[in-house]
């Protein structure tokens, strides 16, 4: 089960990847196995605004269906048109081919991008998916 | 669909093979069971293109012998299995007296005086129960710990099958079974399936069941395991009820389509005889459809079925990504007389689907 040390991850299995005040998201290796085949991502419009935590898109599996999350708040910038026809992306690279949607993140009193607070690191995400069993 | 229990689950006598390949595993009905090796999709295209192997040693399997097994087992289910021919097989039901579906079965006629019936996993204790209470006359013995039960299923079954059996394949029948021998270990190997497509069922002593499946698996470079994900898909496209999704205590065979299976015209009271005679010439109050969504997302178990006007008509007993038709399916039940256009209320959406022929896929009409 791979868990990248350079991305940040939320207790709803989604990575994030930060560069400057974009994120990038998909789920991970984890919950990819979970769920099986991939068959239908269902993602938020280009210009829609997505709120950490809240439901932005359904994951479709052979066996089940699982809400997407945003793990931050901002305006989705992009999405990964390629799952569209080929949603075994996911399945066969989910933290590269098989990103799903960009958000530029909402910056805070600062200036600077505001990521919540509730992300977990690789180490932390790595121990809840192994407490899962 | 999954039966969740809390005591440990059950090892099918080919757990060791199953950790070797990787399998994702998952407790159904009581059992650990593969639910898939790699790609569930793959092995569902396995079995549709070529072939491939399962482990169902999970089922069920009750002995019903003696000189009056045969008609006692025409009392206790809502077939005929004492006009079945030694070395044939029937789809059959075991009703409660109110018509309801209590398991479907396979039974096999074995010899003169032994049936095996197969039951449902979640379901053998129940059935093992009722069979006791229903044959006074025969003998009725649970064999499922002692035996293995190992499928091959797709076009290509018969001819890897061949290479390690001694039965000879070419003529038989759909529905027939032979005791002969499989990888040199003796088995029951039966002509019938749950996918859709040609292929066998391999009855052994669990002590067999590694030589069998190594047997088969050995026999090719192309004999991929599929586990309980493709079966569910594969039956699904084939039109093939599931017990607990269109089958159940408050479903009768007339209501699931199967009023064939229902055997009034047999000599003698059978238990669900009368309801089931009433049901049949009332006409069913629902009705099993096959709907093809036109919308990727998937209509699953327990969603509603809609009127053209919103109103609840029915409900999805069944629903899948199609891997052979590449787009979700489902069956569902709906009231008898509702009209078209549907739309399945897919988590707070209408999506609109259109109701089709079963099957969903029919071999004979693909090649």
């Amino acid at each position: 089960m791979s868990v990248p040390a350079e991305l940040r991850y939320t207790e709803e299995h989604e990575w994030v990847a930060i560069d400057g005040d974009t994120a990038s998201v998909g789920i991970t290796d984890y919950a990819a196995q979970s769920l099986g085949d991939v068959v239908y991502v269902s993602l938020p419009a280009v210009g829609s605004a997505v709120s950490a935590g809240e439901p932005c898109g359904e994951v479709e599996s052979t066996k089940s269906v699982s809400d997407l999350y945003s793990p931050v708040d901002g305006e989705v910038t992009e999405i990964n048109e390629e799952l569209d026809g080929d949603p075994g992306l996911v399945n066969a690279e989910p933290y590269g081919v098989g990103w799903m949607f960009r958000v530029r993140v909402t910056a805070g009193a600062d200036g600077e991008a505001a990521l919540p607070s509730g992300l977990l690191s690789a180490a932390e995400y790595d121990e809840l998916t192994k407490s899962a069993g | 669909m999954f039966v969740h229990v809390t005591s440990q689950p059950k090892d099918t006598p080919l757990r060791a093979v199953h950790e070797r390949l990787g399998a994702t595993m998952t407790e159904f009905a009581g059992w650990l069971m593969p639910l898939r090796y790699g790609s569930e999709t793959a092995e569902h295209l396995a079995v549709r293109s070529r072939a491939a192997l399962f482990d169902l040693s999970h089922m069920g399997e009750i002995a019903v012998t003696g000189p009056a097994a045969g008609e006692a087992l025409d009392y206790a289910v809502c077939g005929w299995p004492s006009a079945l021919a030694p070395g044939r097989a029937r789809y059959t039901m075991l009703c409660a007296p109110d018509g309801g579906v209590v398991d479907d079965l396979v039974i096999y006629r074995q010899g003169d005086d032994r049936f095996l019936v197969v039951a449902n996993a979640a379901n053998t204790a129940v059935v093992l129960d009722e069979l006791r209470k229903r044959c006074p006359g025969a003998v009725v013995r649970d064999e499922t710990a002692v035996t293995g039960l190992i499928a091959i299923q797709g076009p290509n079954a018969s001819s890897l099958l061949e290479r390690v059996t001694d039965l000879p394949l070419d003529g038989m029948r759909y529905y027939a079974g032979a005791y002969r021998t499989v990888a040199g270990c003796p088995a029951w190997i039966a002509r019938t399936g749950y996918t859709g497509e040609d292929g066998f069922e391999i009855f052994c002593a669990a002590s067999d069941c590694e030589r069998v499946w190594t047997g088969l698996s050995g026999s090719s470079a192309d004999l991929p395991a599929a586990g309980l994900a493709a079966r569910d898909t594969l039956r699904l496209e084939a039109g093939m009820p599931l017990y607990g999704n269109e089958l159940g205590p408050d479903v009768t065979p007339y209501e699931a389509g199967l009023g064939r299976v229902v055997r009034l015209d047999k000599p003698g009271d059978f238990v669900g005889r009368d309801a089931l005679a009433a049901r049949a010439a009332e006409g069913p109050r629902r009705t099993l459809i096959g709907l093809v969504a036109r919308s990727r997302r998937v209509p699953r178990h327990g969603y509603a079925v809609l009127s053209q006007t919103g109103r609840r008509v029915g409900v999805v007993t069944s629903g899948a990504p199609s891997p052979t038709l590449g787009t979700p399916i489902a069956m569902a039940y709906v009231e008898t007389g509702a009209t078209r256009p549907f739309g399945i209320d897919v988590r707070g959406k209408t999506e609109p689907a259109d109701v089709t022929e079963l099957p969903f896929y029919d071999r004979r009409k693909q090649r």
